[in-house]
């Protein structure tokens, strides 16, 4: 029988009974995902209940006074390392990992973009050549964020050079610990580090580490890909909320930066901001119903456009601050905290939405392909070895 | 609240699109338009008569469907798709709404039949946000004078309902002299009528800004359904035509194009549904009038028709280009949908009037 949200409440209500929240976080959480509580509908023993996904608000509800994971350097074991090794991970696997994961005990990266393969992906070159029940890995990633306190990361590799692109490529869990990895913090545009090279020169994984068949990584990758952009494109925000809800407070809050010019030009991104944010309430109504629409593959379109007009027109009206930038130092961040700094950083920091999580071209040839039916470009390396193609 | 389709929705959607299939096809509304009576009335009584398409927003007590905005909006939604040449809007959607708020029960029992058919004598291009033209007059509390120009409907129109100050009066169209005027949108044309010492009889108040601003956000609704089937419809051109030795729908720069239409034209329909989902508050007894849900429903309005309106206009215009030679013909019934999204564009308020309403709306006001 499917469990619903009075089962939930009594089990939140049990677990609290033998549980004490104001005790040793690290124990509570650790309950908390033995107990099933963690992601509601993953299988049971594995943080979860088998129950409806979107029971896991009443569950947030009921369990919002008590410790919490840290979702921002969580982000990626989460978003993406989670269901891909729920989907694809052997049972010792999903064993090992998604404890740690859940609780925080684990931080993960993501080891897919190299410097010649990005919106290409399937292109990249690090490879995992095999000896006896060891790979050994050698090549270099990019845009690793977290990298500098990740435990564990997912990582894509080539194992065969002389099929098609897509075909030989393995997916594995990269131990971040081992000899032969290196993290370098690459800085950005903003100034700061968010963002990390890695190089890999031999390191040894065990086959163990595999996730999934050899050959079969760009599958995995897609499911990997997939759960990213729900991640990028799905919060809820309430209305005139987000970037918008920023610049109308400097808006409303300083009658002095007002011209006519950025009046009208606020009013036509406030409806923009407005009209997305319902496509975005009636995407999430579609999906609790069961209607699984392909809206969501524009949301991350549309928020990126979004996020730079807006972040835009925020330094304009400052006019004179507009100049200034609040903190230029090269040190690292957690995570991209729109909210926490400046107008200039929102600005120059916003540039990354439409290039990170697939850049808003890919995600219109997706659209165009997979949502309105239209016929692909002609694919000229489709039936090219990977050794043989133009780099 | 929701903002996807009620299976109730969907059934009338299903019996309003197969009537609209058989009887209004492009070719149909082209004959149409081009002949001295571009309205099709008989269509019209059909959908009044079938599906009670007329009485949707009329109370059963007064013989109408009692439904709301919500499917209203979808009714609208599937005329829009095929520009269908009648008088929904106008009478069923405009008039009806003025009655309704003005308190109105005998006439409101004729236009919920589709029997008779009203037009509200206001011009398209009203805003809800300005003052009404003062062009007509009312002398001895019965006899009007003036005229007023841009009206839609009015030529099918058995009674014109006139707005004079806070007033409304409703007068027999056979006393009023109704001039017909080439028209940019050939299936919704616009009259010029005229009243000279026109017998008319007071039928309660009228409250401009609320009622133009209730048709504007379901007006968003027609402006989705004929973005819609520009979209649709340019997709399968794109994928038959050739050019190149390819399908052009092949080529990057018509596939991002595409994408970004449909991503406007999912936007749309949020908003729309948005706006009828509120407005529908608007309608029945337990109406609710408190100044922050009046507010509320008059923000969901002027988002929709704004977005709605300029995301109709960019579709077909992305339409005729995407088509290429053809779209500028006659012989494609394009232009048709260009016509009518352009019109609907300026018709109750522009978008940049709707924009401007949400300075005050949503708190963003303009410089000193």
């Amino acid at each position: 029988m499917a469990l619903d949200e009075k089962a939930i409440q009594e089990r939140v209500s049990a677990f609290l009974a033998e549980h004490d929240p104001t005790g040793d976080r690290l124990e509570f959480l650790r309950a908390r995902f033995d107990a099933g509580l963690a992601w509601v509908h993953f299988p049971e023993g594995l943080g979860g209940l088998g129950a409806p996904r979107e029971l896991q608000n009443v569950v947030e509800r009921e369990l919002a006074d008590t410790p919490q994971i840290t979702p921002g350097v969580q982000t990626i074991g989460l978003g993406m390392a989670a269901p891909t090794i729920l989907t694809f991970g052997t049972d010792e696997q999903r064993k090992r990992f998604l404890r740690p994961l859940w609780t925080g005990e684990e931080i993960w990266c993501q080891l897919f973009s190299e410097p010649g393969a990005g919106s290409d992906l399937a292109t990249l070159g690090t490879r995992a050549v095999r000896d006896g029940d060891e790979w050994v890995v050698d090549g270099q990633k990019v845009w690793t964020s977290g990298a500098h306190h990740s435990r564990w990361a997912i990582l894509v590799a080539r194992t065969d050079v002389d099929v098609p692109k897509h075909r030989g490529l393995t997916y594995f869990v990269c131990d971040m610990h081992a000899p032969g990895v290196e993290v370098r913090p690459l800085r950005q545009i903003t100034g700061e580090a968010e963002f990390n090279e890695v190089f890999l020169t031999g390191v040894r994984l065990d086959d163990s580490l595999r996730l999934g068949e050899v050959g079969d990584g760009w599958r995995v990758a897609q499911t990997t890909l997939m759960n990213e952009r729900v991640a990028i494109g799905g919060a809820p925000v309430r209305r005139g909320g987000g970037m918008v809800g920023l610049v109308a407070e400097t808006w409303r809050a300083r009658p002095e930066l007002r011209t006519h010019d950025l009046h009208q030009r606020l009013l036509r991104l406030w409806v923009e901001a407005e009209v997305t944010r319902l496509a975005g309430t009636r995407l999430r109504e579609q999906l609790s119903a069961g209607q699984p629409g392909p809206e969501g593959s524009g949301m991350k379109l549309s928020f990126a456009t979004l996020n730079q007009a807006l972040s835009g027109l925020d330094l304009e009206m400052r006019g004179e601050e507009g100049l200034t930038y609040d903190d230029w130092s090269f040190r690292r961040s957690d995570s991209v905290d729109f909210f926490g700094r400046g107008p200039g950083y929102r600005y120059l920091r916003a540039k990354g939405n439409s290039i990170e999580g697939g850049t808003s071209e890919i995600l219109r040839n997706i659209v165009a392909e997979r949502v309105l039916g239209l016929p692909s470009e002609p694919r000229v390396d489709k039936d090219v070895p990977w050794k043989d193609l133009p780099r | 609240m929701t903002l996807l389709y009620t299976e109730v929705e969907e059934e009338l959607r299903a019996s309003v699109r197969d009537l609209l299939a058989d009887r209004c096809g492009p070719d149909a509304v082209l004959k149409r338009v081009e002949s001295a009576t571009p309205y099709d009335m008989d269509l019209w009584k059909t959908l009044s008569r079938e599906i009670g398409v007329a009485g949707l927003l009329v109370p059963e007590e007064y013989g109408g469907a009692g439904a709301s905005a919500r499917e209203v909006a979808v009714v609208l939604e599937e005329l829009g798709r095929s520009v269908a040449p009648v008088p929904f809007l106008t009478s069923a959607v405009l008039a009806t709404k003025a009655l309704l708020q003005a308190g109105e029960k005998n006439l409101i029992q004729e236009l919920a039949s589709g029997e008779t058919t009203a037009a509200l004598a206001v011009s398209m291009v009203a805003s809800p946000y300005r003052p009404l033209p003062e062009t007509v007059t009312v002398t001895d509390g019965r006899l009007l004078n003036g005229e007023v120009r841009a009206v839609a409907g009015a030529d099918v129109a058995d009674v014109l309902l006139v707005p004079v100050g806070t007033a409304l009066y409703a007068v027999r169209a056979e006393n009023v002299r109704v001039d017909v005027v080439p028209s940019l949108d050939l299936t919704r044309p616009i009259a010029t009528v005229t009243f000279s010492d026109t017998p008319g009889e007071a039928i309660g108040a009228f409250d401009a800004r609320r009622v133009l601003s209730f048709g504007a956000g379901l007006l968003a609704s027609e402006q989705l359904g004929v973005a819609e089937w520009c979209l649709s419809t340019t997709l399968s051109y794109i994928k038959e035509r050739h050019q190149f030795a390819r399908p052009v729908g092949s080529f990057q720069a018509i596939k991002h194009r595409m994408a970004d239409l449909w991503l406007d034209v999912v936007r749309a329909r949020a908003a729309a549904r948005n706006a009828a989902d509120l407005l529908a508050a608007d309608s029945g007894p337990d109406a609710s009038h408190d100044a922050e849900a009046v507010q509320g429903r008059e923000l969901a309005a002027a988002v929709a028709t704004s977005w709605c309106s300029e995301v109709a206009v960019h579709v077909a215009e992305e339409s005729v280009q995407l088509h290429g030679g053809i779209g500028m013909t006659w012989e494609h019934p394009l232009h048709l949908y260009l016509k009518r999204a352009k019109s609907t564009e300026i018709a109750l308020g522009s978008p940049g009037a709707h924009r401007d309403a949400l300075a005050a709306l949503a708190d963003l006001p303009g410089p000193a």
